[in-house]
């Protein structure tokens, strides 16, 4: 689904070079659940949004389900992200102007799908992550785990084939980030393939791998072994 | 697209209605004052005669010499911007072009059936004057050839005379006292007035029209005099003889040359004239005439002021300020709203899909402010009229109005103005790079 080879990432300015990541290789497969982790300032973001297409690399190869992204132009890479890839940010990101049921509709728009479409995936969206009855409230108007529901229900409406998630429960209370928690690994258990950037030791723990990054590289690959009641999980080795 | 493009620019005009107000504030009063003075400039220089102008020729001659030539501005020589009725005569007979018209402006007591006399504007004319300017009919028609070899006593009325004498009934046929002489009314107008007046910018080129039109032989065999200018460049012989005999111009003439080979041949009549009057020892001077069309004419004529031009130039330097102020407003509005552009670009936006959500909004500020700048313009142009007073105040309200036209205009510069002014803001929201917005959360 997600494959890295010997990636870096360079930020030029006229006096100084900036690795923020530097012959990384990472392979997330279908259906995984991965935890990206590191300290402060290792590259863990950078990757995301390269990951996301919202970036750019400087070498190395990155492929996306099965299809090479170098090369491709602002245009198509905003059609690729809106087609295969959806967001979960720490700071939710919800554009305050819109109720639940705009936010959700807003990566659909892009995709120009027709109006009973974008409602029948919109309202299936928000089933999911229990907010069918918020649909006409604003951001403003919702506790921080509910804004983060409404996230992830408009990362899940457009389909995508990859959720990426950054710091996900990082301005959530404990009890918020464990159902927030619990809604990943149910996505992770009906499917999903996540990849999930998180400083939270816990909550690395709770994926089904973790990857660590140091320094712009990938420094250990801690393969862990994860009993989960859904079958269809797979152990990786 | 268009649709939630125009759902989005009304949720967010109403999220931030202060700044929003300001922006349509800026647009609004620049193209209030613009459109003020740009419609009185185009009341004032529009082509009264577009089918025409390029036909419609006045022809000059220096018939005072290079000592008493009018005095204008330095740039071309000035020659009298009307004709001796010696000239304007022998023009007339020598048929050099398929129409033309000798004239001058008269004022008449109207005697009404009932009721005391009143004072009517009207012109001595040639029949040719309806058909060169398309003085369009309502009834009837011209007087006859005839009618004007005759010196008949006819007239044809316009449309407001008309209804006034005759109410209901058709007027064709029936009599008219003017200044006691009783004239038989062969036609009636339409309500006809172009603006400015350009076949006699000497008298009111702006103002109401004439409301009757007699034969030009008739007005000469009756001698009724001149209501307009009567300039003369030496004291002529006395009485009415002295008018027609006179070196006094006080008369106006234009010919219908239909292409440029008319106009050729008619300026090389216009110099053998001009030359067969020095040798018959008129003029002492070489031969010098002008044949200007109907632009040329109003320009020479300096029909609009210099201060309403230089009025409208200030105006557009003050719409342009109005709009770089609206360019630092809507910077600072798409600048505050860069986090949900990154995450619009994030979800799958596009630049352009970006650049036209923005333009979308902006069109609709546009609009927005084209109405406000129409509300202020008709005030604009009603405190003109109410500062200049009396006949004035009544020749440009007749001039400037909020007509179907002026209104499209005003909307259409103000979006227009906004969305070339919103380009830039445009541009830059589209840069927006979402990596960075996202980061910066």
């Amino acid at each position: 689904m997600l494959k890295m080879i010997h990636l870096s990432k360079v930020y030029r300015t006229e006096v100084v070079e900036t690795y923020a990541l530097r012959d990384f290789s990472i392979h997330v497969k279908e259906g995984e659940f991965v935890a990206v982790t590191g300290p402060s300032g290792s590259g863990k973001t950078t990757f995301l949004t390269i990951a996301g297409l919202l970036e750019e690399f400087t070498g190395g190869q990155y492929q996306l389900d099965g299809a090479d992204v170098h090369g491709l132009n602002d245009n198509q890479r905003s059609r690729l992200r809106n087609q295969k890839i959806g967001f979960i940010f720490q700071s939710f990101n919800l554009i305050p102007d819109l109720n639940v049921f705009d936010n959700v509709d807003v990566p659909l728009r892009y995709r120009r799908l027709p109006g009973a479409e974008r409602r029948k995936r919109i309202n299936e969206s928000l089933e999911r992550v229990g907010l069918s009855a918020r649909a006409k409230h604003y951001p403003a108007e919702l506790s921080g785990g509910q804004q983060q529901r409404v996230a992830i229900a408009r990362a899940l409406a457009g389909g995508p084939r990859l959720l990426l998630a950054d710091e996900p429960t990082g301005n959530l209370d404990s009890q918020m980030a464990r159902s927030v928690m619990q809604l990943l690994e149910e996505l992770h258990r009906d499917g999903a393939t996540i990849v999930m950037v998180t400083h939270d030791p816990e909550l690395a723990a709770r994926a089904q791998r973790e990857v660590r990054i140091v320094d712009g590289q990938v420094i250990d690959l801690a393969a862990q072994t994860r009993l989960v009641e859904n079958p269809t999980s797979r152990p990786v080795v | 697209m268009m649709g939630y493009y125009l759902q989005l620019a009304l949720r967010t005009l109403r999220r931030n209605i202060v700044l929003t107000s300001l922006i349509i504030a800026a647009i609004g009063v620049g193209i209030g004052a613009y459109m003020t003075v740009l419609t009185v400039l185009l009341a004032m220089s529009g082509d009264p005669i577009p089918e025409k102008s390029g036909q419609l020729f006045v022809p000059q001659i220096d018939l005072w010499g290079p000592n008493t030539r009018p005095k204008g501005a330095a740039g071309p020589v000035r020659l009298p911007d009307q004709m001796t009725y010696r000239d304007a005569n022998a023009l007339m007979l020598a048929h050099a072009a398929p129409r033309q018209v000798a004239m001058y402006s008269v004022q008449l007591d109207v005697s009404p059936l009932t009721g005391a006399p009143y004072s009517q504007q009207g012109r001595a004319t040639y029949r040719d004057f309806f058909a060169m300017f398309q003085a369009p009919f309502k009834e009837g028609a011209a007087w006859s050839a005839k009618d004007e070899t005759d010196r008949a006593d006819v007239v044809v009325l316009g449309k407001t005379l008309a209804a006034r004498l005759f109410a209901q009934r058709s007027a064709v046929g029936q009599t008219v006292s003017l200044e006691g002489r009783l004239y038989r009314v062969t036609g009636v107008l339409e309500a006809w007035s172009p603006m400015p007046h350009f076949y006699d910018v000497s008298n009111n080129p702006f103002g109401s029209g004439e409301q009757f039109f007699i034969p030009f032989t008739s007005a000469i065999g009756h001698e009724i005099d001149s209501n307009g200018n009567y300039s003369c460049a030496s004291l002529p012989p006395p009485g009415w003889t002295g008018k027609l005999t006179g070196e006094c111009i006080w008369l106006e003439f234009w010919a219908e040359l239909p292409d440029a080979a008319a106009v050729r041949s008619y300026r090389q009549f216009l110099n053998n004239y001009s030359a067969e009057q020095q040798h018959l020892g008129r003029f002492h001077w070489p031969p010098l005439v002008q044949l200007s069309n109907v632009h040329q004419w109003l320009a020479l004529e300096h029909i609009v002021p210099d201060e309403v031009r230089v009025n409208s130039l200030l105006a557009f330097g003050f719409l342009a300020v109005c709009l770089v102020n609206a360019v630092g407003l809507m910077l600072a509005r798409f600048s505050s709203r860069a986090s949900e552009f990154g995450v619009r670009r994030a979800l799958g936006a596009t630049r352009g899909d970006i650049f036209m959500q923005c333009l979308t909004e902006t069109a609709v500020v546009g609009v927005l402010g084209g109405v406000l700048g129409l509300g202020l313009t008709a005030l604009g142009l009603a405190a003109n009229r109410a500062s200049l007073g009396g006949e004035l105040a009544e020749y440009t309200h007749r001039l400037t109005h909020l007509d179907p036209g002026v209104m499209a205009l005003t909307v259409a510069l103000a979006v227009g103005a906004t969305l070339c002014s919103g380009l830039y803001p445009t541009w830059r929201a589209t840069r927006v790079q979402p990596a960075w917005q996202l980061k910066a959360q």
